[in-house]
């Protein structure tokens, strides 16, 4: 599955890096302990966090996430915009809480994987 | 010539809703005083209000209590912050409080926020939700900390919950800590090898007591002057001679 599949049935306000949306997607994991996210992510992971820190971006990068979706309506912080921009990772963001969220993308067919 | 201290940087009263209600100024200002400390910092979640009566009880002992602060970022770190005195603690009292999470402490679910006299008298409790996270961002305390003087020191990085690697996945590398705490479950060996690429900023060690017996479990040397502030800021830094000690 695409980013840009999970952007449109989602519904999701994509924030940075909106260039980047032909990444696959190959699971999903959902953590907002960011040391949790670096020791069980997989690469092409789609994350599902409320953290907006910086940090968020590098970590992604290091673990070769597909992107990253904030719930609650988060805004990411400035420079976490920056650097998503650099990086080329999408940050998306959407209104929904953690959960219900993530019960979307699993009926969409992501595993944790 | 300076000379050695101990220190003890991260003790909390029975204002923390989570401490023990013996955690009185008074009890730890006669603790601090048999183990011979001669620093100690009170740092309770996200207030001082214990404070100034703990300065005043440990200076009758010698001890120098300084007034610090633990305070809850909003990505759920914990960061200590050491002030001179009263006056500039109290005003980043008023920019935690202001950005504290609204709602009030429930004391039969976390405890109760008891600030107290000199004489071990309750004077009254805190309401305000002290176990919560303010909006303020790591870097923006760590900012508002030394724009009031005071020192930044991220609590014990070697917790997962609450501490900056374990919330954040490492050290924001642009963000100007000035020590790092190690808490009293990881030995310094064990922190020299987990913690080898942040040897560049000074650690300490405290003892992050919740209960009397726990005050200087671990405390830290500072080689320094005088057992005031400003040497310890001196000692962070390395000037002259001072130093931290493990």
């Amino acid at each position: 599955m695409k980013l840009q599949e999970l952007v449109d049935s989602l519904s999701l306000e994509v924030k940075t890096a909106s260039f980047n949306l032909t990444k696959e997607v190959t699971g999903g994991y959902v953590s907002d302990l960011l040391s949790d996210v670096i020791a069980n992510s997989k690469e092409g992971n789609i994350w599902v966090t409320l953290q907006t820190h910086q940090n968020i971006v590098a970590v992604a990068t290091l673990r070769e996430l597909s992107g990253i979706i904030l719930v609650n309506n988060r805004t990411p912080d400035t420079e976490t915009l920056k650097k998503a921009e650099e990086e080329g990772l999408p940050i998306m963001v959407s209104p929904l809480p953690a959960f219900e969220l993530v019960g979307r993308l699993y009926s969409l067919g992501l595993r944790c994987q | 010539m300076p000379v050695e201290f101990r220190a003890d940087l991260h003790i909390h009263t029975c204002l923390s809703p989570c401490a023990d209600l013996l955690m009185t100024p008074l009890r730890i200002a006669e603790k601090a005083s048999s183990l011979g400390l001669n620093i100690i910092a009170i740092c309770d979640h996200n207030s001082v209000e214990n404070a100034e009566v703990a300065k005043r009880l440990a200076k009758e002992k010698g001890i120098n209590a300084i007034t610090g602060i633990e305070i809850t970022s909003s990505e759920e770190v914990h960061i200590l912050g050491l002030f001179g005195n009263i006056a500039d603690a109290l005003k980043m009292q008023d920019i935690v409080y202001e950005n504290l999470q609204p709602e009030e402490n429930d004391e039969e679910v976390f405890g109760m926020q008891v600030v107290v006299n000199e004489e071990d008298e309750v004077l009254g409790f805190n309401k305000r939700l002290l176990i919560g996270s303010t909006r303020l961002s790591v870097s923006r305390i760590v900012e508002v900390i030394h724009y009031f003087g005071g020192l930044a020191i991220a609590a014990h990085i070697d917790r997962e919950g609450f501490g900056i690697i374990g919330q954040l996945g490492f050290i924001p590398p642009d963000l100007k800590l000035d020590a790092l705490e190690i808490s009293y479950n990881t030995s310094i060996g064990e922190a020299k090898k987990r913690f080898r690429e942040y040897s560049h900023i000074p650690w300490i060690t405290s003892s992050d007591a919740h209960k009397l017996d726990d005050v200087g479990r671990v405390s830290t040397g500072l080689f320094m002057e005088h057992s005031t502030f400003e040497e310890l800021c001196l000692a962070l830094k390395g000037v002259e001679g001072r130093k931290v000690i493990y």
